[in-house]
């Protein structure tokens, strides 16, 4: 790196410290509320109470599956999009509109599109209807819904470390005997792994926090789609404490989640 | 084991076409100025680009075989060590891609290790080496894939002026050590000296002319290589 000429330190102008004040209140602000609002003494109670409980845990095991779908299918996706440079521009530029669609449309659109596409009298749902599998308003149809949402995010953490990863290093695989397959899981993979690691969060707490596509394609039963969002916009008209505390439960597996996969998973290149 | 080339590799401004035979024990140096062709025939020769024409190896033609089975190592200019494996493991690779199983490989590694001095470093990770030990590792990783020949790109570019001597040195043991036919890309006359018996130049594409370096300075085919020589 060349040596650059010594720099005073850049000082923010007060417009500058201002606004960015304001913007850094507008995201702490309502999460400090939250905190301080919430019924503490009553909390260990409320949280282990069996409505938080079962949403909880609907919300975890739906959340690990969709990313592990998300997984299965993105990453190979993902891999597609990175070859898909060397495609001719039209199928190029559909290929990363088609995922990207689903990053910058509201949920609640693709809760409606789904229910078109597997609902009972669906484009492919009345098919599945004659051989007596019913998708919507079921457990499943809350892991697609949060599959839909949460996958583009995977695909394009995956993507963007397959282009920077050099390819050069599956060059030096080869003339040491690799194949395609094994310079793949050997070296591609192990390269790219702090992409797929952060993308893996990024997806799960995307899935965890799903609200407009579940509710729309899979409602809300309880114990079956109510997962935690839902239960905790429910619980704000009827027990306002118990949609704090659901909301505080939310708030902690996502944090817990960001700390602890950012510090093991994230470092795949060792000092 | 002869290996023996006649390329012909595309390119936007000209052809590259190159015929030339390295006998085993041998090493030859491919000099000319830069955008020659020099690394393009190296990599033509490795099997990572295409060509056309014929690469033999033994009396065996190669250039339909691909890269992974071709028998050819190749240290590349910026050595290309793999990032999140350890050296021991960058040693022990071709033998576990060649075997299966980590274990079973990192032991075939020793000799290795020992041979090129890399004893002490053999759990560090390559971005806490220097340059001449990444080189080292690099050669090592080669050489313990136990290739019919062996293609060094520029390995001495990489490297601080002040350990070039040392470095160039071994590398020089270690190409006499080898035994296969070498074929390294240079730009600097110390480095063909020390590492090569022949030197063949290469001008846009075309072999400018082939032979000891001596011979070379004595009758210099091109205003180039009568700088280069000199």
């Amino acid at each position: 790196m060349p040596a650059s000429a010594p720099r005073r330190a850049r000082r923010s102008g007060p417009v500058v410290t201002v606004l960015g004040g304001v913007g850094l209140a507008l995201l702490v602000l309502p999460l400090l509320g939250l905190i301080l609002r919430a019924p503490w003494a009553e909390l260990p109670t409320l949280v282990t109470s069996a409505p938080v409980v079962q949403a909880l845990l609907l919300s975890l095991g739906t959340a690990a599956l969709s990313t592990g779908a998300c997984l299965v299918f993105g990453v190979p996706l993902a891999v597609l999009l990175s070859h898909s440079v060397h495609w001719h521009v039209v199928p190029r530029r559909l290929l990363r509109a088609a995922i990207t669609i689903p990053l910058v449309l509201p949920p609640v659109v693709g809760g409606i599109a789904l229910l078109l596409l597997l609902g009972r009298r669906g484009i492919v749902g009345q098919w599945l209807a004659e051989v007596g599998v019913t998708l919507p308003f079921t457990t499943g149809a809350v892991v697609i819904a949060q599959t839909f949402v949460a996958m583009p995010f995977l695909v394009f953490a995956v993507e963007g470390a397959l282009r920077s990863a050099d390819r050069r290093s599956e060059s030096a695989a080869a003339t040491l005997g690799a194949t395609p397959g094994q310079t793949f899981r050997l070296v591609t993979l192990p390269l790219v792994a702090p992409g797929i690691a952060a993308g893996t969060v990024l997806c799960f707490t995307r899935a965890l926090g799903e609200f407009g596509a579940t509710i729309t394609f899979a409602g809300s039963f309880p114990g079956v789609t109510r997962t935690l969002p839902i239960a905790s916009y429910l619980a704000m008209n009827s027990d306002p404490d118990v949609a704090i505390a659901l909301a505080l439960v939310l708030l902690a597996v996502s944090a817990v989640v960001l700390l602890t996969l950012r510090d093991r998973w994230l470092p795949g290149v060792v000092r | 084991m002869t290996l023996a080339v006649d390329l012909r590799i595309p390119r936007d401004a000209f052809q590259i076409v190159a015929a030339f035979e390295v006998p085993d024990q041998r090493v030859l140096a491919l000099v000319g100025p830069n955008g020659a062709g020099k690394s393009s025939i190296l990599s033509a020769v490795a099997g990572l680009v295409d060509a056309t024409g014929a690469i033999v190896l033994g009396g065996t033609a190669v250039t339909e075989v691909p890269a992974e089975r071709r028998g050819i190592g190749m240290l590349f200019q910026d050595f290309l060590l793999f990032p999140h494996l350890t050296v021991r493991d960058n040693v022990a690779f071709a033998a576990r891609v060649r075997d299966g199983g980590w274990r079973a490989a990192r032991e075939t590694t020793e000799p290795w290790l020992a041979r090129l001095d890399l004893v002490e470093l053999a759990e560090r990770h390559p971005n806490a080496l220097s340059g001449g030990q990444a080189q080292r590792v690099a050669l090592a990783r080669a050489l313990a894939a136990e290739p019919a020949a062996l293609l060094l790109d520029e390995p001495m570019a990489s490297l601080d002026v002040e350990i070039r001597d040392d470095v160039r040195a071994d590398l020089a043991r270690h190409l006499r050590e080898f035994g296969g036919p070498s074929i390294v890309v240079t730009h600097d006359r110390d480095d063909a000296a020390a590492l090569a018996d022949e030197v063949l130049v290469l001008e846009r594409g075309a072999v400018v002319q082939r032979g000891t370096l001596a011979a070379l300075a004595a009758a210099p085919a091109s205003p180039w290589v009568e700088r280069f020589t000199r």
